[in-house]
């Protein structure tokens, strides 16, 4: 073994510092992203359950709020300036500080180089980076919220000339806007930084015998996914800096000429908001994807680990994760049907999303097959998976009525859409990342956490998420648009009022029993029974060593693989389960 | 524990049959030309999402209690069946291509055929928070507009006082008045930030686009009065952004014209 071969190879820290902080282990590094993704998780929760409280009871006033956040309640309810500031922060962090880092930067950090048989990442040092680069991203982005004059109002695809104006556009369109985009190009720049990283490393680091047929499918969607982000980013990028010219350097890259706001003349011309929606879906529709792909992986490792067989169709997978990231590609345009987009792409657009709904298909129908003729264990990072299966159907069908340009004259930008895409890149991603937190904490903490607390979490959420977002697709189809601070303005929405009560009830609950989650990952955390290296007698190459592994992952040995990812109940095998590292069986398995 | 997951995921399959299918009462009324066409498509979408959305849950559910570990033995090995998953490739592709086909009819009837030549012609530029309504009055033509004349009292949409086809253009803030059962022409403008003109009795959206003229047509079958939304996030009070859609017979139409002609 020499440094050749391993470049990667680094010594055992001893300061706390590089320990612990400025780590180069990517198992250090994961769990720094999974706790930023944690406090962020959190934290966006928090803001929905405020904005969701002036949804059902528009003329309320909320005491403790107001003391916290004064200014948002400046005569008595919350205003509706403070309630779009946190939509906007909501959606924002969500997506960004926790779909995008949890999945990918948390798990994927951790678990990706143990799976493929590395000793860490190919580059350790652009892998601290790109974690400290999220994290001042995040830091500027919750100095956004608590900017003078409020966070932004824009919502999370802060479409201009809305963003591009500054204060003179509403509240919070002045310094609350402006942290805003610079957060998020910093955050470009991370997840740019952290995506060379797992390509280089998934291309260069496999050990002996890892094939990219035996790759786990988490493994495909990890590399996948970091593709995508390595291609849409650096859009996101050009877009927030060309944005953030309009604002301060006098630019006009989104701002047409002729324009007069709050009695104002605006002294730009030239520009074309709808630029700025292409170059935000260019990369909006991909990171769709880059939210949900490690989901689909966590899932499928999932169910075939706990189902005891092995994944159902496992090439065809393989496959149908290249098409969804390929797809993801060409069809950011139907963000933009009725946008005063050429309606002759239009129509190119909508029959390519709906060919999306093929490979989602042929996922489903593999998950499915992985379950027919199965020996259940229903454990609870399996709850999540099967929960995540049930809300991927739920939330993905649904776009087959908002991909296609006719039906979106009528449901664009109603609540049809929320409750869509929170079923499928929201909560079901989420179940992923819950399902990923119950299955891997053994490993990562060297601690089990409490079964009965973990599925008492799951009923709570499963029952909750369904109760929050179904039927907002009722609220679409009613005609109701979404970012009204109330909807008791116009008659024709008076049959939906009901259903934001009803909606923030399941909201309340739901977000509460999160703390059953944060109770059982804490206890557990320092309390837990001790796990061994493999609790669930599963196959891929991070159950082969130690919980928790130590610093080069693989005690100074390198392992050779022999065979695929899922070998589970294979015919004359001594167990139930071949480990992929296992000696090859009599008989050619 | 999987019976029970599994009665779950039947209960959400049943609540989801039952928040989808209220709807004939639940869409708002439809009084528009193409609008039953837009519904139709609606509902064969529903057909299609139904059968996958149902036999999806339910063998979920069912397999999830079918197949809980029980007994001795060992799960089933096998890695799969390529001719199974030729066949459903092809089957939802054909389905989902041939389903986003059949809608692209009436998006052509909306955006890639013109208007016809005798359409009324209105122009509505939006602003935060209100509907410009004009009307190119008896010469049928639109005066031409600046910003320098903008005047949110006396002038909101910036009518060239020099202009002589503007003289008789009529403005009207919030209310628009249309003839019934006539081709109408809408231009959308606006002249701050993007906004959305959205008339759900219609089942018509467009975004009114800072810097852009973009042409929308319609026919109103039925006279009443009807509430119009804004549909992309403008600024503050977007939820309050509310216009009127009135649809009169063509001889109200005039007079309520004429009256506010001569205002």
């Amino acid at each position: 073994m020499s440094e050749m071969t391993h470049p990667a190879v680094h010594e055992a820290p001893t300061g706390f510092i590089r320990k612990w902080i400025f780590s180069l282990d990517h198992k250090i590094i994961g769990i720094q992203y999974y706790f930023l993704a944690l406090f962020s998780a959190f934290l966006g929760m928090i803001l929905s359950v405020i904005f969701r409280l002036r949804l059902a009871w528009p003329t309320e006033t909320w005491p403790l709020l107001a003391k916290i956040f004064p200014t948002g309640f400046e005569g008595g309810p919350m205003t509706p300036e403070f309630y779009l500031s946190m939509v906007t922060m909501h959606g924002t962090i969500m997506v960004f500080m926790v779909l995008t880092t949890a999945p990918q930067g948390g798990f994927g950090n951790y678990v990706l180089p143990i799976q493929i048989g590395a000793h860490d990442m190919a580059f350790p040092v652009l892998n601290m980076l790109s974690f400290w680069v999220t994290f001042v991203s995040l830091v500027v982005m919750v100095a956004a919220l608590f900017a003078a004059g409020g966070a932004p109002i824009s919502g999370w695809t802060a479409y201009a000339p809305l963003s591009a104006l500054g204060q003179v556009a509403g509240p919070g369109q002045g310094l609350g806007q402006t942290l805003w985009i610079i957060s998020i190009a910093i955050f470009c720049v991370g997840s740019l930084l952290g995506a060379l990283n797992f390509i280089t490393t998934v291309l260069n680091m496999r050990a002996k015998g890892m094939s990219l047929m035996r790759l786990p499918l988490t493994v495909w969607t990890w590399f996948t996914t970091a593709i995508l982000a390595l291609l849409s980013f650096p859009v996101l990028l050009a877009g927030g800096i060309l944005l953030l010219m309009d604002r301060l350097g006098g630019t006009s890259f989104f701002i047409p000429g002729g324009l007069i706001v709050s009695d104002k003349i605006i002294r730009h011309s030239g520009g074309s908001p709808i630029l700025w929606q292409h170059l935000f879906w260019f990369f909006g529709h991909p990171e769709v994807y880059i939210a949900i792909l490690p989901g689909m992986g966590v899932t499928s490792q999932l169910l075939s680990t706990f189902a005891r067989k092995p994944v159902f169709g496992y090439r065809a997978m393989v496959y149908a994760i290249i098409a969804i990231g390929m797809l993801g590609f060409f069809v950011w345009g139907h963000h933009m049907f009725i946008s005063g987009l050429s309606p002759y792409s239009a129509i190119a657009f909508s029959i390519l999303t709906l060919t999306i709904g093929v490979p989602s298909a042929i996922k489903t129908f593999n998950w499915l097959g992985t379950l027919w003729g199965g020996k259940i264990r229903l454990t609870t990072p399996m709850l999540y998976a099967l929960g995540f299966v049930s809300l991927f159907v739920s939330g993905g069908i649904t776009g087959l009525f908002l991909g296609q340009t006719s039906l979106d004259v009528y449901l664009h930008d109603t609540y049809f859409v929320p409750g869509h895409f929170h079923l499928i890149m929201g909560v079901a991603a989420i179940f992923g990342i819950f399902a990923g937190t119950y299955y891997w904490f053994p490993k990562m903490f060297g601690r089990m956490m409490n079964e009965g607390l973990g599925k008492l979490h799951f009923w709570f959420t499963f029952i909750g998420v369904y109760a929050i977002f179904l039927p907002m697709h009722t609220m679409g189809i009613m005609g109701h648009p979404r970012r009204y601070a109330q909807a008791t303005e116009f008659k024709y929405l008076a049959a939906t009022q009901p259903f934001h009560i009803f909606i923030t009830i399941a909201a309340i609950i739901t977000a509460t029993a999160q703390i059953i989650f944060l109770v059982n990952f804490l206890y557990s955390l320092f309390k837990g029974p001790k796990a061994p290296n493999n609790p669930w007698e599963a196959t891929t190459l991070e159950w082969t060593i130690p919980s928790p592994p130590p610093h080069d992952n693989f005690g100074g040995k390198t392992p050779v693989v022999h065979h695929g990812p899922y070998e589970y109940s294979v015919p004359g095998a001594p167990k139930d389960y071949v480990m992929q590292t296992d000696p090859p069986l009599p008989g050619g398995h | 524990m999987a019976a029970f997951l599994a009665v779950v995921i039947w209960l959400v399959t049943v609540a989801s049959i039952y928040l989808f299918s209220g709807i004939p009462g639940w869409f708002p009324e439809q009084i528009s030309e193409h609008g039953g066409a837009i519904d139709a498509q609606f509902i064969r979408t529903l057909v299609v999402v139904a059968i996958s959305f149902i036999s999806a849950q339910v063998v979920l559910g069912y397999f999830i209690w079918r197949f809980r570990g029980r007994g001795t033995g060992r799960a089933t090995y096998t890695h799969g069946s390529v001719k199974l998953e030729v066949g459903l490739m092809l089957l939802t592709a054909v389905v989902f291509v041939t389903l986003a086909a059949m809608g692209q009819k009436v998006w052509a009837q909306l955006h890639l055929r013109e208007a016809p030549p005798d359409a009324v012609q209105i122009e509505v530029t939006a602003q935060q928070f209100a509907w410009n309504i004009r009307y190119p009055g008896a010469d049928g033509k639109f005066g031409r507009t600046a910003v320098k004349f903008v005047d949110d009292q006396t002038n909101p949409v910036g009518v060239d006082p020099q202009d002589p086809a503007g003289k008789d253009d009529v403005v009207s803030v919030n209310r628009m008045a249309v003839p019934v059962n006539r081709p109408i022409q809408v231009t959308l403008r606006s002249k701050d930030v993007t906004h959305s003109f959205f008339v759900p009795v219609l089942r018509l959206k467009q975004d009114a686009v800072p810097g852009m003229q973009i042409p929308i047509h319609f026919k109103a079958m039925k006279t009443g009065e009807y509430e119009i939304a804004c549909a992309e996030l403008c600024g503050l009070t977007h939820f309050k952004m509310k216009g009127y859609l009135m649809v009169m017979s063509d001889q109200e139409f005039a007079t309520w014209l004429k009256e506010r002609a001569n205002n």
